[in-house]
């Protein structure tokens, strides 16, 4: 067994059970153990770096401190937490001036970052730990004839720089561990490109346009399904094709699961055990295709 | 003369400024080739936004219209163009560094002010309801854990967060 401490974040417990159930349903089954820690809190994605830098550096770092007493590596479901914790992971291990400022601001809260544990998006724990091929093994009831269009959605991969996942223009990671479950990863058009899930409820318009093009592309190719890793990702798709249904008039019925999702379905787990009420556009059709 | 000699002096005082930011020290590398704008999905739909004019603005020193307009609010983070800037301009944190500046001076969408302050009340962006945390257990998911919301306020206290925040919300 190896474990991480998982950071569950804001978004997931919030609004996507789904995810978190799916998320730690097929861990379990594949040898991943998650361990809950007391006392994290919010990462610290993009709104909070837009209000302040220094202060969203200081969040995330107090929450990898917290997995670095823990002596646990960090896993994260949510892409957004993945983003700020990696990046500042990455930023603070390599700049040493940046390290002294926020372990000074950390010191208040009677912390300091060490730089001795790893952050890693849960791809990448299946990827590294797991691996292709044991997922591979491990199928028991394969997608088959499943057209999945993958969506990693920005923030797994860029910036490369301090992230260090996949290579950000041709990315294989996430199709390979689609495939491993017997499913067909499809291309489409601008298939790396943004959601536009940061623009929603400041510019609500341009949002929806940009997830728009998304649900265009998608449903051109013949996707049966879009697979997300991102919970902001996962609501600009799956609750925002009812919002696009009332703006643009068009109904696109794609159904969106998050990776883990699908991951469990493959490895038998009841879609009955998997919250999949918690998903705006149903999956029924998804659930037919694979029997 | 004089006037264009201040005028100089105020774009190097505000791009120093940039430059001197947490995320804005590659902004002076910028030789507008425009790579960003065409990577861009937002500019690809908007006029409103143009990532290579945000930077032409700040270098020419045009601090009001940069951080009192809507404009730099309407990035969606989403790298594109700071992975492809042959100059290795790190747009998307230069951005993150005048937004930072524009809350200093109490220009913050209402979004984001609601943001800080959940931050500061619940140490989480998104609340989790009484509903949610009540279906936990029913749906087979272990409770959760306590939120270290006393840990982050001494930190959004150290770094001045929560006094700028205040400062806002009394000024709105
Ligand atoms: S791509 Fe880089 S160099 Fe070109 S305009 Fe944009 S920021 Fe400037
Ligand atoms: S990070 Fe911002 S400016 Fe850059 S491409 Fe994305 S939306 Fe445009």
């Amino acid at each position: 067994m190896t474990g991480y401490a998982l950071f569950l974040g804001c978004t997931i417990p919030a609004r996507q059970p789904n995810y978190e159930l799916s998320g730690r349903k097929a861990l379990a089954r594949l040898g991943i153990e998650l361990v809950d820690l007391a006392n994290m809190t919010c990462c610290a994605p993009p709104p909070v770096q837009s209000i302040d830098f220094e202060t969203s550096l200081s969040i995330a770092a107090y929450n990898i401190c917290l997995a670095e007493e823990a002596d646990l590596n960090m896993i994260t479901l949510c892409t957004g937490c993945f983003e700020s914790l990696a990046m500042t992971n990455a930023m603070l291990k390599e700049n040493e001036k940046l390290r002294e400022d926020v372990n000074r601001i950390l010191s208040k809260a009677g912390k300091e970052f060490q730089g001795s544990k790893e952050v890693k998006h849960y791809l990448q724990v299946l990827k590294d730990d797991v691996g292709v091929e044991r997922i591979k093994q491990s199928v028991s009831k394969p997608l088959s004839n499943l057209k999945v269009a993958s969506f990693s959605g920005c923030h797994l991969l860029r910036p490369s720089e301090l992230l260090k996942f996949d290579d950000p223009e041709r990315p294989r990671i996430f199709d390979d561990l689609i495939e491993a479950l017997g499913a067909k990863s499809i291309e489409y058009r601008n298939k790396l490109k943004c959601c536009g899930g940061l623009l929603r409820g400041y510019a609500d318009d341009l949002a929806l346009k940009i997830a728009r093009e998304k649900l265009v592309n998608t449903t051109k190719a013949g996707a049966d399904c879009i697979s997300t890793l991102c919970p902001f990702c996962f609501l600009t798709l799956d609750m925002g094709q009812l919002m696009i249904k009332s703006k643009f008039q068009e109904e696109y019925n794609m159904p969106v699961l998050h990776y883990a999702e699908l991951l469990s379905l493959a490895l038998g787990i009841d879609p009955k055990e998997l919250a999949l009420e918690f998903h705006k556009i149903r999956v029924d059709r998804v659930l037919y295709k694979i029997g | 003369m004089e006037y264009k000699r201040m005028e100089k002096r105020t774009s190097l005082a505000f791009s120093n400024m940039v430059k001197s930011r947490l995320g804005g020290k590659t902004i002076t590398s910028c030789y507008q080739c425009g790579t960003c704008a065409s990577s861009c999905p937002v500019a690809k739909i908007t006029d409103k936004f143009n990532p290579r004019e945000i930077i032409k603005l700040s270098l020419l020193g045009e601090r009001e219209e940069v951080l009192s307009g809507d404009s730099i609010w309407l990035c969606c983070s989403c790298y594109n163009c700071q992975e492809r800037c042959p100059q290795k301009v790190e747009i998307a944190d230069v951005i993150y560094a005048l937004r930072n500046m524009a809350f200093e001076k109490g220009h913050i969408p209402n979004l984001y002010s609601e943001f800080a302050s959940a931050i500061i009340n619940d140490g989480r962006i998104a609340k989790i309801s009484k509903f949610m945390e009540q279906k936990r257990p029913a749906i087979g998911l272990p409770p959760l854990q306590p939120t270290g919301v006393d840990a982050l306020r001494k930190i959004l206290s150290a770094t001045g967060f929560d006094k700028l925040q205040k400062e806002k919300e009394e000024a709105s």
